[in-house]
C-alpha cells in the first residue's frame, strides 16, 4: 500500500487516512482506504460514480454521523489528532472543515442570510455586511447578485445557487474545504470563475474536490486519487482505492492498467 | 468499449416497440376523473343537506338573545353566553397546553433520537393513542386531572376540561409535528451542520420555520376536533347549567365550566320542541365558530409560508 502514502513527502500532511472503511448498515460503500492528503494543496478524487467519493468526502467532516446506519472504520487524523476520538467536536471539526455539496442546497432564505447564518451561529464579531460582500466576491458571484442581496436564494438559477453555497463555505474561514462535485451545474464560464477561486483559495486553505471532468482534476490539482468499484460475489458493490499521485503522475504516467483506461476516457 | 448498438432495433413505420395507444390512455384518464368528482359531490351533497337542515332549523332562533342570555329553563330565553365563553376558554387553554407539549415532543421524537428503538416504540404507540376513542380520555382525565389533581385543577374545572382535551388532541399534534419536519429536506440539515451549527441552531434557525405552517395546520386541525367533543367532557363533569362567566384570573381556571357541544347536547335531549330550534341555533354557532378557527389557519399559515 505504500503507492498510496505520499511519497518522499516534504508538505504537512493534514489527513492521514489509515484502513479507512465506510459503511451503510452492512453495505460497505468504502474499503480500506490508506491516504496523506497535503496541506495547503488541492486533492481531487476521480472515479466512476457510486464508488464512493462523496461518502469518503463525508468522512473529513464528520457528516456520514448524520446519516443513520452510517460507520466509519479505521483512522483518520486531522493534524495528527484522532478526528473521530471523544474528545473532537464534530461541531468545531466542521467549522474548520467546510463543504460544498454535490447539489446546490442554498437555504430558502435570502441570499444575505444563507451567508451570514454560518458566521452567526460561529459568534462571527465583524462586519457582517463586509464578510457578505467579501464572500460573494471571492465566488465570483457578487456582481451578480449584489442589487438582490434580501431576495430567496432558491430564486437563483442552479450555478449561481452552487456560487452562493461556496460563498457561504468560505465566509466562515474554514480551514479545508471539501468541494463535492462544485462545477457540476456551472456553465463552462463559470467553471473556470471556481477554478480560478480555488487556485486562490489554495494559499490558505486546503481543498479536497470531487470531479468527473478530467480536465479540470489536471488543471485544478496537485495531487488526483483514483477510486474504482469491485463487485463482490453478493453483487455489493464497494468503492476503493486505486491509485493516488500527483496529478501529472497519475495522468500521464498510471500505473494501473484501470486508471490509464480512466484517465483516457476508455472507462468500461 | 464501445456501445453496443445492434441490439436495439432501428426505427421503421412497419414496427414499433411502443404501443402508444393515446386514446385507451386518455379514456382512463376520464375515468378516474369522474370517480373522483363523484366521491367530491357525494360528500359535498350530504355537508350541504345538513347545512342547509341545520340552518332552516336554527335560524329562528339565531339573534342575539342567543349569544347574550346564560341558560335558562324557559327556551324562549335561553342563551349560549357561558357555552360560548367556556368553548373559547377551553380553545385558548388546550392550545397553550397541546402546542408546546405536542410540538417539542414531535421535534424530539423526528430530530434527537429518531433512529432509535424507543422512538419507534413510541411512534407506534402515539399513533395508536390518536385512535383511542375519547371517552376513554374522559375516564382518564376524570381520575388524574378531576380527582387526583383535585388541588391544582380545582376538581370539575375549565383547567381540567382543557388538560383533558390535550390529552385527546395530543398525538394528533405530535404526528403533524413530525410529518412536517419529515417533509422538510435532509439537504438543508446537512447544509447546516456543515456550517458548524449545533443540533439547536439547525433546528431552530433552519428546520422550524420551514416546518412551521404545517405545523400550526395540524396544531388547528386537532384543536377543530376537540371543540367538537362533548363525550369526555360530559366524563369529566362539565355542567349544562352555567349562569356566570369566570373571572379572568388564574381563579377563573378552576371554575366550573360548560360548553357549546355540552349546551347542544343538553338542548337536544330536552322534549319542548323550541329547545331543539335553540340547539339548531347553537349548532351554526359552534359551526362559525370552528370556520372562523379554520379561516385563521389558512391565513396563518399563508403568512408565514410567504416569508
Ligand atoms: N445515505 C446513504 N445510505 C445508503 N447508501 C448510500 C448512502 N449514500 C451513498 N450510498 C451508497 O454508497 C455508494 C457510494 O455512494 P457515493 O455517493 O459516495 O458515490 P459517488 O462516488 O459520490 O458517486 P457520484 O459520482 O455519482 O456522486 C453507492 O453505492 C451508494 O448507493
Ligand atoms: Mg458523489
Amino acid at each position: 500500500m505504500n503507492t498510496n502514502t505520499l511519497e518522499n513527502s516534504v508538505t504537512e500532511v493534514i489527513f492521514q487516512l489509515e484502513k479507512v472503511s465506510v459503511y451503510y448498515g452492512s453495505f460497505e460503500a468504502v474499503r480500506k482506504v490508506y491516504m496523506d492528503i497535503p496541506k495547503n494543496k488541492i486533492t481531487a478524487f476521480i472515479g466512476p460514480s457510486g464508488c464512493g467519493k462523496s461518502t469518503l468526502l463525508r468522512c473529513f467532516n464528520r457528516l456520514n454521523d448524520l446519516i443513520p446506519g452510517a460507520r466509519v472504520e479505521g483512522k483518520i487524523t486531522y493534524h495528527d489528532k484522532n478526528l473521530y476520538s471523544k474528545d473532537m467536536e464534530a461541531v468545531e471539526v466542521r467549522r474548520r472543515i467546510g463543504m460544498v455539496f454535490q447539489k446546490p442546497n442554498p437555504f430558502p432564505k435570502s441570499i444575505y442570510d444563507n451567508i451570514a447564518f454560518g458566521a452567526r451561529v460561529n459568534g462571527y464579531r465583524g462586519d457582517m455586511n463586509e464578510l457578505v460582500e467579501q464572500s460573494l466576491r471571492q465566488a465570483a458571484l457578487w456582481d451578480e447578485v449584489k442589487d438582490k442581496l434580501r431576495e430567496n436564494g432558491l430564486s437563483l438559477s442552479g450555478g449561481q445557487q452552487q456560487r452562493l453555497c461556496i460563498a457561504r463555505a468560505i465566509a466562515i474561514e474554514p480551514e479545508v474545504l471539501l468541494m463535492d462535485e462544485p462545477c457540476s451545474a456551472l456553465d463552462p464560464i463559470s467553471t473556470l470563475k471556481i477554478e480560478e477561486l480555488i487556485q486562490q483559495l489554495k494559499q490558505n486553505y486546503t481543498i479536497v474536490l470531487v470531479t468527473h471532468n478530467m480536465q479540470q482534476a489536471t488543471r485544478a490539482s496537485d495531487m488526483a486519487a483514483f477510486f474504482n468499484v469491485v463487485t463482490s460475489e453478493e453483487g455489493k458493490r464497494s468503492g476503493y482505492l486505486v491509485e493516488y499521485n500527483e496529478t501529472i503522475k497519475l495522468f500521464n504516467d498510471p500505473q494501473e492498467e484501470s486508471t490509464k483506461e480512466y484517465v483516457s476516457g476508455r472507462f468500461g | 468499449m464501445t456501445i453496443n448498438n445492434s441490439s436495439r432495433p432501428q426505427t421503421s413505420k412497419q414496427k414499433s416497440n411502443f404501443d402508444v395507444g393515446l386514446s385507451r390512455r386518455f379514456a382512463l384518464d376520464r375515468i378516474f376523473q369522474i370517480a373522483c368528482w363523484t366521491a367530491v359531490i357525494i360528500g359535498l351533497v350530504a355537508l350541504v343537506v345538513l347545512l342547509v337542515d341545520v340552518v332552516i332549523d336554527g335560524l329562528p332562533r339565531l339573534d342575539w338573545t342567543l349569544l347574550s342570555e346564560f341558560p335558562s329553563r324557559r327556551a324562549s330565553r335561553a342563551g349560549l353566553k357561558s357555552a360560548l365563553v367556556g368553548t373559547i376558554w377551553l380553545m385558548v387553554l388546550t392550545a397553550i397546553l397541546t402546542f408546546p407539549l405536542g410540538v417539542g415532543a414531535g421535534i424530539f421524537l423526528e430530530e434527537f433520537v429518531k433512529d432509535t428503538w424507543y422512538a419507534k416504540v413510541i411512534e407506534v404507540n402515539i399513533s395508536n393513542l390518536a385512535a383511542v376513542p375519547s371517552i376513554i380520555y374522559g375516564l382518564l382525565g376524570l381520575s388524574v386531572f378531576v380527582r387526583l389533581m383535585e388541588p391544582i385543577t380545582g376538581g370539575r374545572s375549565v383547567l381540567a376540561g382543557a388538560m383533558t382535551l390535550s390529552l385527546l388532541v395530543l398525538p394528533i399534534v405530535i404526528v403533524a409535528t413530525r410529518e412536517s419536519l419529515r417533509a422538510v429536506p435532509d439537504s438543508l440539515r446537512q447544509a447546516g451542520f456543515a456550517l458548524g451549527a449545533t443540533r439547536w441552531q439547525v433546528i431552530s434557525s433552519q428546520v422550524f420555520p420551514l416546518a412551521f405552517p404545517g405545523i400550526l395546520t395540524g396544531t388547528i386541525l386537532a384543536l377543530s376536533r376537540a371543540i367538537g367533543e362533548t363525550a369526555p367532557l360530559i366524563t369529566i363533569g362539565a355542567l349544562t347549567f352555567i349562569a356566570f362567566l369566570p373571572p379572568l384570573s388564574l381563579e377563573g381556571l378552576r371554575t366550573p365550566f360548560t360548553a357549546l357541544p355540552i349546551q347542544i347536547f343538553n338542548w337536544v335531549s330536552r322534549p319542548q320542541q323550541e329547545f331543539h330550534t335553540a340547539a339548531a341555533a347553537g349548532i351554526i354557532v359552534l359551526m362559525v365558530v370552528l370556520l372562523l378557527m379554520n379561516a385563521t389557519a389558512i391565513w396563518l399559515r399563508n403568512k408565514f409560508q410567504q416569508d
